[in-house]
């Protein structure tokens, strides 16, 4: 949750700033960057932001909560079906701020608000597999010093499927397969033995 | 309504006035165009930003 607004509202009080920063997300989820200030590019990020992560629930009541900021139906239905599920692998932070300097005119620092790129899903998978390899290379050093004490008797039966499970792990190691880390488990103790 | 009761003097305008002062901007040469612009700040030259284009130029 948002922390709630210090100071001054923007414009001439509560109702006028609930409408511009209304006005905002809308051009913003409309156009996908938007130039503004940088005092309501600030205060619009929270509220945009939520409205996305409504987005990401995409059931009618939070349809209808958005509708309550939001009133172009056209733009609420592109939140929900492109902006919402583009988001679902990211948690938060959504929206990027970039400074560009004073406006001329009136000297106000004016700043770029734009809605971030979906995350690839292929960085994804790469994180999370590594997080896993990591993982599993942690629990097999501690578990090396007691293997060669019991598979003694199951070495000799195990030395044949031994070969297959190498090329299995290599294998699995290239597709990064949920399922290779039971697998890897098992096998790992024979190996050092 | 009150009002001043004395013409400020040359001297306390002049005073007051030393204490206008204007403080540079801080400027860093950016990595891409090499051109001086704000700190923090997307280049006005090049139009980028970390590495990305924020601005069309």
């Amino acid at each position: 949750m948002p922390t709630p607004t210090k100071g001054p509202r923007l414009g001439g009080g509560p109702a006028h700033e609930r409408l511009m920063l209304a006005n905002l997300a809308t051009a913003l989820f409309e156009h996908g960057r938007i130039t503004t200030t940088e005092a309501k590019a600030k205060r619009l990020r929270p509220l945009a932001e939520r409205l996305i992560t409504f987005a990401k629930r995409g059931d009618l009541h939070a349809r209808r909560r958005v509708l309550t900021v939001v009133r172009d139906k056209s733009v609420v239905h592109t939140l929900f079906t492109e902006i919402g599920p583009n988001y679902a692998t990211r948690a938060g932070g959504y929206t990027r701020i970039t400074k560009i300097g004073p406006r001329k005119g009136d000297n106000a620092p004016m700043a770029v608000i734009e809605l971030v790129e979906p995350l690839a899903e292929q960085v994804v998978a790469e994180a999370s597999a590594a997080t896993r390899r990591a993982a599993k290379e942690a629990a097999a050093v501690p578990a090396a010093p007691a293997a060669p004490v019991e598979p003694t008797a199951a070495a000799v039966e195990a030395s044949a499927p031994e070969a297959d499970a190498t090329e299995a792990n290599a294998t699995e190691a290239n597709a990064a397969e949920v399922d290779s880390t039971g697998a890897d488990d098992a096998e790992a103790p024979k190996d050092e033995s | 309504m009150p009002v001043p009761k004395r013409k400020t003097s040359r001297s306390n305008t002049r005073s007051r006035r030393s204490q206008w002062k204007a403080s540079a901007p801080n400027l860093v040469t950016c990595a891409r165009c090499k051109e001086k612009r704000l700190a923090h700040t997307a280049c006005p030259t090049c139009g980028t930003y970390a590495k990305r284009r924020v601005l069309d130029v």
